[in-house]
């Protein structure tokens, strides 16, 4: 038995109560009343993690957190690949954006597809001044004509679009008509709106609505209908995630008709009303979308898990259950499938990772979602926070963790490098502005935003690659290199 | 099903299986709604024409793949080189995650940054509370031995008061009375990250010398020996500002490095998480007041700056990013004018080593055409050395470069025959560098990460050098400056000239005959 699992439950829990009045020490008394409320640890039986969340970050302290354009361009909008996402304002939200998501996708890039170019409207002084609305359109006639197979447009607002005042509707109106109609919409995901990067996907799924649903209306689709047909909703397709999910949906007899949003096309959004269930990933970011499509067309939806072989048999049994006897067959095929490239791989890395202590700090869905794919793996996940989680994904965290587990919302670079020096995990699971801090630390490290460049991580292919990448993390020789030997 | 435990697939050879590829032919013919291959055949091959490049350079609004950022990156970049300080930016939050994204792409280091996390509610009653509380927290928690505060554009754009609200925080007791705050307005909708560098510099500056915002006496100048080094927003500070000090602890010089980042972008892994390391300490910085004269390595990142420190009785002198002999030897005549120093025997051995090698080696590169883009005074560095190699700039742009800028191209490429047939670009963007590159074809390209899909697009090779450098590791580590930086610089362009050649003849028995193993 691992050291880990060895600990008494009580020790664990005493320790991290410790832990956290330590580390709240050190801040201002106003600061430390309200960063209390954000950190605790799940006591079983309870309905949510005992932390508040979805609120204000406090000022002058390393949050992790982003910005509403970040949840829609960054997000939800510019994954779709055959339309042209303007960053509207400033040229450094778009540049700093620029292709660093790595939302894979098949095209021409620059001719019909342009997910990895920077389109800005470089805002200088006179467009503060003056507003910025006669030059939105001027770009619009340039994106035209520059790129005639562009499919719609979107005007991702940065800052400034709303405090001056532009009427970028009125814009994007006025164009469309222009345009026969092309599909033109603004989102007023301005970086100074809500808390974090999570009122930008609502913002952005409440422009799909208005500006693509309400207008596609009744338009038919390209293709006849089927009762299997689904939509993978809230995937990304960080390094070909949403492809080795779609694989396992269509090999249990479903046809995805549409990928939201990575590898999709705007043709897939409008056709998505025609789906029978939507299957959502990332429930933060796209359950607003889902929610509507169910209220207004009917279509019901269901939260999935591709990570880790437990997580994905449970959730492809969960999504075949809303099928008939076809596809719940096709579900234990697909499961019969790949269980032997499963034990291959849990027979190959767990002997290397059992008992391994893992902390993890990401977005939407994946602070709790991986848990499952570590503990196939037979390491355990002991602290675990979200950068912009609401209520709701912490009640859904009680699913995931264990009793005991130390959780952190919006953590500070402080909290964060504190929990870590005292709890020694083996592992921490985080992004690019938190990996070198650990690994300074001489902690291992993996980016689960960007899944270090590799991946993909979802579905059983990608499980193969999860459990490479954390032995390689873990086993590393570089880390028995950290310590200085005559310092010692 | 391809995957399999021994021999796992990621996605570099995964997606390429057959059922894959399978998959994605079916989900573009069936769902995706595509134009006719013809269609985006016919529109690729017009995006490559004349025609399609007079369009594209009458673009008047649209801004496609910049090779620039905005002002507060740079304010950041400033700030982290003086000792224990941590930049604080005011405005919305998300532009310090984005700027920190940055320079760890870049540097694979920490970027130690905080925001004061303006919402809404600041839009409408401005920031001063969160200036008020951020100040207060980042004292407490970070322990910095000074802030540097600067702006985002949401800032600007509701006006608020740097120095007021310092002030405010102050009396408040957000920091002491007498912490280092200095200040600088840094709108993203002015210049660009260059600009940002600037205007901190001069903040700084500003603070310790002029009575740190009025609260002390102004500091008197009192004339010593000694000069100040300004390196400028620079890829490569961690290689390029130690050569800097072993170049003038060789000449034997009294110096002063302002802003400098390269150890906190360069810490140890021992098991110790520096938040701050190195860096121009703050009586450092005061005293500076006192040189006899101040080098900018870049000038269009000082143009603020250098007048400040010209207008309180210095000397200044600035030069363009200089690469190769020419630029190291002006560089180095100059610190030796200023200080009285002879140059070393060392110094000059570690000349006539590059010159030697580009003797060597100018053969492969004399006469090549070269595509150059990135920051002004870069470019004109890169430039001048390629002159000196006998290569034939070509097209050099820059998205933030201005007219004045222009014109310095200009005159270095008048004053060699190999700067004819050059072009500048002010301004202009990397999708206008793709028209250049198809209508005007050059043997090779320089500039940062974002070259690669000029690459990809018009088939030209891309020689890394600038920022950022996202997809190459530890290039920043490499002096450019100095003549060992001239000979990293030669390596970098030679290595890839091989690779080509080699890549272009190794087909057997087709044109495996130049395949040659001595060069």
């Amino acid at each position: 038995m691992s050291l880990a699992t060895a600990e008494k439950l009580e020790d664990i829990k005493a320790r991290n109560k410790e832990l956290v009045d330590e580390v709240l020490e050190a801040y201002p008394a106003k600061a430390k009343k309200k960063r209390a409320k954000h950190l605790n640890q799940f006591d079983e039986g309870k309905p949510d993690c005992g932390v508040k969340s979805n609120v204000k970050s406090i000022p002058g302290v390393m949050t992790i957190r982003g910005c509403a354009y970040a949840g829609s361009k960054g997000v939800v909008w510019g994954p779709i690949k055959d339309m042209i996402h303007i960053s509207h304002g400033p040229v450094g939200c778009g540049q700093y954006s620029w292709a660093a998501r790595r939302n894979y996708y098949i095209g021409t890039t620059g001719i019909d597809t342009f997910v990895t170019m920077q389109f800005t409207s470089d805002f200088q002084e006179k467009d503060i001044v003056f507003g910025g609305d006669k030059k939105l359109a001027k770009i619009m006639d340039e994106i035209q004509e520059l790129f005639p197979l562009n499919k719609g447009i979107t005007v991702q607002s940065e800052c400034p679009i709303g405090l001056i005042g532009d009427d970028i509707e009125a814009v994007s109106k006025s164009k469309s008509k222009e345009y026969d109609g092309k599909t033109i919409v603004p989102v007023r995901c301005e970086g100074f709106r809500g808390v974090s990067q999570s009122l930008g996907h609502h913002i952005a799924n409440d422009a799909v609505r208005d500006w693509v649903f309400d207008k596609a209306g009744d338009k038919p689709a390209k293709f006849e209908s089927t009762p299997y047909d689904v939509a993978i909703i809230g995937d990304y397709n960080i390094g070909g995630d949403a492809w080795s999910s779609r694989i396992l949906l269509e090999e249990m007899g479903l046809r995805v008709i549409a990928q939201w949003s990575g590898d999709g096309s705007i043709a897939e959004l409008e056709a998505t009303p025609k789906a029978k269930l939507n299957v959502l990933h990332c429930y933060r970011s796209m359950n607003y979308i889902s929610r509507h499509m169910e209220e207004k067309f009917g279509i019901p939806w269901v939260e999935y898990n591709f990570f880790g072989p437990s997580k994905i048999a449970e959730s492809l049994r969960k999504i075949a259950s809303h099928f008939d006897d076809k596809i719940k067959e096709g579900a234990e095929r697909v499961i019969a499938k790949y269980q032997a490239l499963m034990d291959d791989v849990i027979a190959k890395y767990r002997p290397r990772l059992e008992g391994k202590k893992v902390m993890l700090f990401v977005g939407g869905l994946r602070p709790r979602h991986v848990i499952g794919a570590y503990e196939d793996l037979g390491m355990e996940v002991v602290g675990t926070g979200y950068e912009f989680g609401h209520n709701d994904d912490y009640q859904r965290t009680t699913h995931y963790v264990k009793d005991g587990t130390l959780i952190y919302d919006d953590v500070t670079g402080y909290e964060f490098e504190k929990f870590v020096e005292k709890i020694e995990p083996d592992l921490v699971g985080s992004g690019i502005k938190e990996k070198y801090v650990f690994q300074k630390m001489g902690v291992p490290f993996r980016q689960m935003h960007s899944w270090d460049y590799s991946g993909p991580y979802h579905g059983y292919d990608g499980f193969a690659i999860f459990a490479r990448d954390m032995d390689m993390a873990i086993n590393a020789p570089v880390w028995k290199l950290a310590q200085t030997p005559w310092k010692n | 099903m391809t995957q399999n435990a021994e021999n796992v697939l990621d996605h570099f050879d995964l997606f390429r299986q057959p059922e894959y590829k399978e998959m994605l032919k079916n989900k573009k013919e069936k769902f995706e709604d595509p134009h006719p291959e013809a269609e985006v055949e016919k529109i690729r091959e017009w995006t490559k024409t004349p025609e399609y490049q007079e369009k594209n350079f009458a673009r008047e609004a649209l801004t496609v793949n910049p090779a620039k950022a905005c002002q507060p990156l740079g304010a950041v970049f400033a700030a982290v080189g003086f000792e224990g300080t941590i930049p604080f930016v005011h405005g919305s939050q998300g532009c310090v995650a984005y700027y920190r994204s940055h320079f760890s792409r870049h540097f694979k280091e920490p970027s130690s940054c905080v925001s004061s996390s303006m919402t809404e509610d600041a839009a409408v009653f401005g920031g001063l509370n969160n200036m008020v509380d951020g100040l207060a927290n980042t004292y407490s928690l970070y322990e910095p031995k000074m802030i540097s505060v600067s702006t985002t554009c949401m800032a600007e754009v509701i006006g608020d008061d740097l120095n007021a609200f310092i002030k405010n925080a102050k009396e408040k007791g957000s920091v002491p009375e007498e912490f280092d705050v200095p200040f600088a307005h840094t709108p993203a909708f002015v210049g660009s990250h260059i600009t940002g560098y600037d205007n901190v510099m001069k903040g700084i500056f500003e603070h310790f010398w002029d009575g740190k915002a009025g609260t002390t006496e102004k500091l008197e100048r009192k004339p010593n020996g000694s000069i100040n080094f300004i390196g400028g927003f620079d890829g490569y500070t961690v290689g390029n500002l130690r050569e800097i000090k072993r170049i003038f602890d060789v000449m034997g010089v009294e110096y002063t490095i302002l802003g400098d980042n390269s150890d906190v972008w360069d810490t140890p892994t021992d098991g110790e998480f520096r938040m701050y390391d190195g860096g121009t300490t703050l009586e450092e910085a005061a005293e500076s007041l006192h040189a006899k004269a101040t080098i900018s390595m870049q000038h269009f990142c000082t143009e603020k700056t250098l007048p400040f420190i010209k207008g309180h009785g210095q000397e200044v002198v600035s030069f363009n990013h200089p690469v190769g002999v020419a630029g190291t030897d002006k560089f180095l005549m100059e610190v030796s004018r200023l200080t009285g120093k002879e140059i070393p025997e060392e110094l000059a051995k570690e000349r006539g080593r590059l010159v030697d090698a580009i003797g060597d080696s100018s053969a492969h590169i004399h006469g090549k055409k070269f595509a150059i883009y990135g920051d002004p005074d870069l470019c004109l560095g890169l430039a001048g050395f390629l002159l000196e190699l006998g290569a034939e700039p070509t097209h050099i742009l820059a998205t933030n470069g201005s007219k004045g800028w222009a014109k310095k191209v200009q005159e270095l490429l008048d004053s060699s025959p190999y700067g004819a047939n050059c072009h500048v670009y002010a301004g202009k963007d990397l999708w206008h560098m793709r028209s250049l590159l198809f209508t005007e074809p050059v043997d090779f390209l320089i500039g940062n990460t974002y070259g690669k899909y000029l690459e990809r697009d018009t088939g030209t090779p891309l020689i890394r050098i600038g920022f950022p450098v996202f997809d190459r590791h530890h290039h920043h580590r490499r002096p450019v400056w100095g003549y060992q930086g001239g000979m990293n610089v030669l390596i970098t362009i030679l290595d890839k000239i091989f690779d080509e050649i080699d890549r272009n003849t190794n087909v057997p028995a087709k044109s495996d005959f130049s395949f040659d193993i001595i060069r």
